[in-house]
């Protein structure tokens, strides 16, 4: 034991200089060059920062297209998803009674075509996206309240889905965030 | 839905495509054969001088497991301290509190065993020297650990008798600076190319686009998320680990992820054929982990797209699957197979929440922990497979009528005494810390304790009783994804799963190392026509009867009392 102690010491202070000092500081160095430069994107909208790009904000009002419901109520100073089993009465409660407050304030909506994202909240929390159809059920509320024609919003959500990456892999989405500073830029 | 499915071939594809010729890289680095990575060798000189090390001294078995435990033991006190007083040491932009010792406690063992399971938030949690010095660091030695171990193991399969089985000092460096710290920066600049954070800076504060006032945590995450994939370690940077946006920004990153913390346990797979020369016998260990994982994969993916049947009932077609826990930009099918895989090779870093995954994935979900040794961690996966290996070779020996042997060396009543007491041990502490902590949920509910035993459960009913045994499982399988609405930051949670993940990680080096050391030293005896031979189907097919067998028995009873429950409740 004693005779590997010293080793043991100093192999471990080299290593923390290698490991814990000079590689997070080549890491932090290069990534100044990456688009945030290393600060995570932020979305600025007339000379103002609104949010992160990869970051969900809660929208929770009429004239926006809504984002899913959240376990941290889109605190990005944490993150978390509700760990509710799929059997938890209470938790179906909750989902049944997101499923009648989203009928309320889109009539003529059948149930069927609810997406599940909009009834079930994220792993994170934070989700930024929808799947398309999540955003394009919320069509014609939105249509309603702005005074916007259906087509035009389908068209503004067609023009903000982002396929699967190289439009092979995965599922497509739409980031709720930049379609609703679109909508805001629609007239 | 049809991306979704290229997305989860092409991600297992490429694995296995890289995996091979890493697998034949690793051999030569361990072998001292030239490699493209010579180029390393002035820093690992530099780093035997200042370490006090002679790297040409090969020691036996019981000379390595004392400098690898030396060692391990100077990193737990040093990050038990640092975690103590996180609080008032710099690079604390954030005011975040040192950890109480309860929590420090479990953290420092936690990463020191390549677990991660995390009983903090690193939002609210850790300052960014504990990310950086302690989790970080602890990620990349703690998987150098596992793979210098089993290099040891490898020795004990050459077929001359040997006193000595190498240098563990040499094993550890080099499993760093020729693979896993060339292999990080490469991932946490693609990481960060995508909009993972890695600055120093700390919390935003904006306005949302609505008008709420939000903070927005950020810090040097990119590099600490590289390793955690890497060396299957497993613990998140955020609270959310990979499901957070920050952590795991897109499908590109997420199949960056998923590749990097697979390929070194397949890799080692296929190192291990290179090392002894015998590649067959790596395909047969590798077809057996395969059909083990598909096992377990396809009841979870076809059960995630299924939905969740009682939100079905409430007329929701979910036609994406079950989404809750899981984030829009992975979907329910990328979510699922990263749940598997994270749970086979004890990452235990996850893209949704395991606390929300349908019954039937929860109990895979569990059974690949049991197993642990489908793939497995770096390192330590080959080490769990090496102890059901020698019960396989120790009961078709007797089966068949001829002396059990491993590569021409007799498997005798010491090394299955080892095996088996290693593969008892885990049920007994799985089921055991279970027990324990079912018991003090029934009977002390009120204990004045962080949080009360009463309001630990974050679900009724058998899901609950899935949380603990979920928690217990993770930690002996040094796994450390969670069903994560355990309130486990208190007393009882924080010493108990601390001193499980301590023997659930060294019993499984100790034991195989031992074992190891015990046959290389004996006398080796070409194989004949009288031997039993290890690299067929047949032998595979024992393999997987004896892992199948053991943890049916050791744990069907615990899973049949929580997922296995839920499920027909909710059919």
């Amino acid at each position: 034991m004693k005779t590997h102690l010293v080793p043991a010491l100093r192999l471990t202070l080299v290593m923390l200089v290698l490991l814990a000092v000079i590689y997070p500081l080549l890491v932090a160095g290069i990534s100044r060059l990456t688009p945030g430069g290393g600060q995570g994107e932020t979305v600025v909208v007339n000379g103002k920062v609104v949010g992160y790009s990869r970051i969900g904000q809660s929208f929770t009002e009429d004239r926006y297209f809504n984002s899913r419901p959240s376990a941290v109520d889109y605190n990005a100073a944490g993150s978390a998803g509700s760990n509710k089993g799929p059997s938890n009465p209470d938790y179906l409660k909750t989902v049944q009674a997101r499923i009648d407050t989203f009928l309320v304030h889109n009539p003529g909506v059948q149930k069927a075509d609810i997406p599940a994202e909009l009834v079930t909240a994220s792993g994170s929390g934070l989700d930024p996206d929808l799947s398309p159809e999540g955003a394009k059920i919320q069509v014609a509320r939105i249509a309603k309240v702005r005074g916007i024609a259906v087509e035009k919003l389908n068209q503004l959500v067609d023009s903000h889905t982002e396929g699967p990456l190289l439009g092979l892999f995965g599922p497509a989405k739409v980031n709720v965030l930049r379609l609703n500073i679109a909508l805001n830029a629609l007239k | 839905m049809s991306t979704e499915w290229i997305g989860v071939v092409v991600m297992y594809g490429l694995t296995v495509l890289l995996a091979i010729p890493l697998g034949k890289y690793l051999a030569n680095v361990f072998k001292g054969e030239p490699n493209a990575f010579d180029f390393m060798a002035p820093l690992e000189r530099l780093i035997y001088r200042l370490g006090g090390i002679n790297p040409h001294r090969d020691m036996n078995w019981k000379e390595n497991l004392v400098a690898l435990l030396t060692i391990n033991a100077v990193w737990l006190v040093y990050a038990f301290v640092l975690l103590l007083n996180q609080g008032s040491l710099p690079l604390n932009p954030d005011g975040n509190p040192s950890q109480t010792p309860d929590l420090a406690f479990n953290t420092a063992i936690s990463f020191l065993v390549n677990c991660d399971l995390q009983h903090y938030s690193g939002e609210s949690g850790a300052t960014y020297l504990t990310q950086l010095g302690v989790m970080m660091f602890l990620m990349f030695v703690s998987a150098a650990t596992g793979i210098a171990a089993a290099v040891l193991l490898f020795r004990s399969f050459m077929p001359q008798s040997v006193e000595t089985v190498g240098n563990f000092y040499v094993l550890f460096t080099k499993a760093i600076t020729r693979l896993l710290l060339p292999g990080s920066l490469v991932v946490a600049l693609i990481l960060a190319f995508n909009g993972t954070p890695a600055s120093f800076d700390g919390k935003d504060t904006i306005v949302t686009l609505q008008g709420d006032t939000v903070n927005v945590s950020r810090g040097p995450a990119a590099g600490f998320i590289a390793i955690k994939h890497l060396g299957t370690n497993g613990g998140g940077y955020f609270g959310a680990n990979s499901a957070h946006p920050l952590e795991n920004p897109n499908y590109l990153t997420n199949m960056v992820e998923m590749i990097a913390q697979v390929l070194i346990p397949i890799a080692m797979i296929f190192a291990m054929g290179f090392y002894i020369n015998r590649r067959k016998f790596a395909w047969v260990v590798y077809s057996v982990m395969t059909i083990g994982m598909l096992g377990l994969l396809i009841p979870t993916i076809s059960s995630e797209l299924g939905g969740n049947p009682a939100i079905a009932r409430m007329g929701i077609s979910q036609l994406t699957g079950a989404m809750e826990g899981k984030d829009v930009r992975f979907g329910a099918l990328a979510s699922g197979y990263w749940s598997i895989v994270t749970t086979i090779i004890s990452t235990g870093s996850v893209n949704s929440m395991h606390d929300s995954s349908m019954a039937l994935s929860g109990a895979m979900q569990l059974l690949g922990m049991m197993v642990n040794a489908f793939y497995g961690g770096v390192g330590a996966g080959l080490l769990n497979f090496y102890y059901f290996l020698i019960i396989a070779v120790f009961v078709s020996g007797l089966m068949v009528g001829r002396t059990p042997e491993l590569f021409g060396r007799k498997v005798e009543a010491r090394e299955i005494k080892i095996a088996s007491i290693v593969a008892l041990m885990s049920a007994l502490l799985v089921k055991g810390g279970t027990a324990l902590g079912a018991w003090i949920f029934m009977k002390y509910g009120a204990a004045e304790w962080a949080v009360q035993p009463s309001a630990w459960l974050n679900n009724p009913g058998f899901h609950g009783f899935s949380e603990i045994l979920y928690e217990f499982t993770s930690a002996n399988a040094n796994n450390g994804s969670g069903f994560e609405g355990l309130g486990d930051n208190n007393f009882f949670w924080n010493y108990s799963t601390g001193i499980v993940l301590l023997l659930g990680r060294f019993l499984p080096i100790i034991g195989p190392v031992a074992i190891a050391g015990l046959l290389a030293k004996k006398k080796y005896v070409p194989e004949s026509s009288g031997t039993l031979p290890v690299d067929t189907a047949t032998f595979g097919l024992m393999i997987f009867a004896v892992i199948f067998i053991i943890t049916a028995l050791s744990f069907f009873p615990a899973l049949a009392l929580g997922p296995l429950a839920e499920y027909f409740s909710l059919r």
